[in-house]
């Protein structure tokens, strides 16, 4: 069976890959931070795999963690210059390869798709091949390597390691946004345990006024949406919201369809994921991955589409849920 | 109440535009001495936090692929594709891209696309490539716009798609929690036709909100070239 796991060791290894690249780099204007970031991060992918199966200590990767946040927050993380084709060598390229070029991009959603579909049906005696709790993303990181053997096969670089290469360019101009998403999902670990979400529930209830069915339900709806915005995801949210009001007061006091309430309610969660930079793997990484200016500009061209959106949910909520 | 000081140095650090890595370590370390934590087990949850979510992650495993394509040109393929077809424009290919990636994931295929393998090689290029066969050059804040509406584009079609799709995680979500805490019997599939209203709600907003962004960037092109031209009226002077 191809575990998770292996999927993991496969980006573990792609961070140590650019981290010695960066390490070789004489002209990097970060040299030594930069490479100890990733380098450090790809140890981290390694290492995880004992402490999620309960075998190593986690805090000793809490103390590289902090190690990591310490060097891209003070500067040490920076990018290098990149000899990179050039604007018209990529025009004659384009002319000489067409469509060609799009094959290797076809074939990382086709392959992908195909292993999903068909992970049920692959098994080899009693064991799936693919890790069936995760079968997308081993069939993506599947995907991932078809595609760039492919690419390889048809582009023929002169260098094979070119996927590398280039690779780190886009890495770079990601940077610290990288770590973030994953730094939120702990934040999101800790704000639960703490007893964030009992707080802002009950600051919810207590701001509801008694027996007003319309109240009640913008309170469910705008609960869901800020609470994601704080939180990230409509995931954390859900409970907290459900137990303050959603349950007692939508579905038990006015006896609405348990389906449509929560089936809504976490669709005005998710109106929220689309205005928070907390969500950063939705609206940060993208905006470093296509270079743009303003980090937030992701944001910011979603948010006329979230907040009416929002108010669609409470009528569709207010006038199908309740009989 | 107290631990809602985390909440708060979220939104402060976020607002005065510290490094959000900084923002978000501080505000749980603060969070969790607040709710009574030791500082060795905030270090073990910095660990287990970032061991259990290593997933989000899984765009990197993508790049090698997008940075060897995008070296043998896809990039201007892409803009010299769409460059062909007259009636593109920018609003429009999204739009395009907002129908395939909602229909897509709503039958359960939301792997199909992303901002690492699909945003950034195709979408953002060919929506660029549409402006630039209309105005013939795209200044600086109108490539910018672009990229923000492309990577919208692909949120909003996933995340008001997948919901249509029974197996789903927040449709998953939503039935574990309330079928263990309040001991209904939800079927998924009874969540997912409900989310079809607002599944179609999305795809009219956003769809309309493309249409404009068309109209938006023309004028935006009509003041670049207006300042251009008086910056080279005074500089003839």
């Amino acid at each position: 069976m191809i575990n998770v796991e292996a999927v993991y060791w496969l980006i573990g290894i792609l961070f140590v890959a650019w981290a010695s690249l960066i390490a070789a780099d004489a002209n990097h204007p970060r040299r030594w931070g930069s490479s100890a970031f990733w380098g450090l991060l790809g140890l981290c992918f390694f290492y995880s795999t004992w402490v999620q199966a309960g075998t190593a200590p986690g805090w000793i990767l809490g103390i590289a963690v902090l190690v990591l946040v310490v060097l891209a927050s003070t500067g040490l993380l920076g990018h290098g210059k990149h000899r990179t084709t050039t604007g018209p060598e990529r025009e004659a390229f384009a002319k000489r390869f067409g469509n060609k070029l799009f094959i290797p991009a076809l074939t990382l959603p086709l392959v992908t798709v195909i292993l999903v579909l068909a992970a049920p049906v692959l098994v080899i005696g009693r064991t799936p091949l693919l890790d069936p709790k995760n079968t997308t993303l081993v069939a993506l990181a599947i995907g991932a390597v078809a595609a760039v053997v492919v690419a390889l096969l048809i582009l023929k670089p002169k260098n094979p390691a070119t996927p590398i290469f280039e690779s780190r360019r886009i890495l770079e101009s990601i940077g610290w946004a990288a770590l973030l998403p994953q730094m939120l999902t702990t934040l999101g670990i800790l704000f639960t345990k703490a007893g964030v979400g009992t707080a802002v529930g009950t600051l919810a209830s207590g701001l509801l006024p008694k027996g007003s069915l319309i109240a009640g339900v913008i309170v469910y709806c705008v609960g869901m949406f800020l609470f994601t915005v704080l939180m990230g995801n409509g995931f954390a949210a859900f409970p907290i919201m459900t137990a303050a009001i959603g349950w007692p007061v939508l579905v038990q006091g006015f006896h609405g369809d348990p389906a449509i309430v929560f089936a809504i309610g976490m669709l005005a969660g998710f109106c929220g994921t689309l205005c928070t930079p907390m969500a950063a793997n939705f609206n940060l990484v993208p905006s470093a991955l296509l270079e743009m200016e303003n980090k937030y500009g992701v944001i910011t061209a979603q948010v006329g589409t979230a907040i009416p959106l929002l108010a669609v949910n409470i009528g569709l909520m207010y006038f199908l849920a309740f009989h | 109440m107290l631990v809602l000081i985390g909440v708060l140095l979220v939104i402060v650090g976020f607002a005065i535009r510290l490094n959000p890595l900084i923002v978000v370590t501080v505000a749980g370390i603060v969070t969790a001495l607040l709710g009574g934590m030791n500082p060795a087990q905030i270090l073990d949850s910095f660990g287990t936090g970032f061991a259990n979510s290593r997933s989000v992650t899984i765009f990197v495993a993508v790049l090698p692929v997008v940075g060897i394509i995008e070296f043998f040109g896809l990039q201007e393929q892409a803009k010299i594709l769409i460059g062909r077809l007259a009636k593109l424009t920018a609003g429009r290919v999204l739009i395009g891209y907002l129908a395939v990636r909602q229909i897509t994931a709503a039958v359960g295929l939301n792997s199909i696309g992303g901002h690492a393998q699909t945003v950034r090689p195709l979408v953002f290029p060919m929506a660029e490539g549409a402006a630039l066969r209309r105005y013939g050059h795209v200044p600086e804040k109108i490539s910018e716009k672009i990229k923000g509406h492309s990577a919208g584009a692909d949120n909003v079609g996933v995340f008001f798609g997948e919901d249509v799709f029974v197996a789903v995680g927040s449709i998953l979500l939503i039935t574990t929690f309330v079928d263990t805490t309040y001991h209904l019997h939800l079927e998924p599939l009874q969540l997912a036709l409900w989310a079809i209203p607002t599944a179609i709600a999305a795809f009219l907003i956003h769809g309309f909100r493309l249409l404009r962004l068309d109209k938006q960037l023309d004028k935006e092109y009509r003041e670049y070239e207006l300042t251009a031209q008086k910056e080279s009226a005074g500089e003839a002077k």
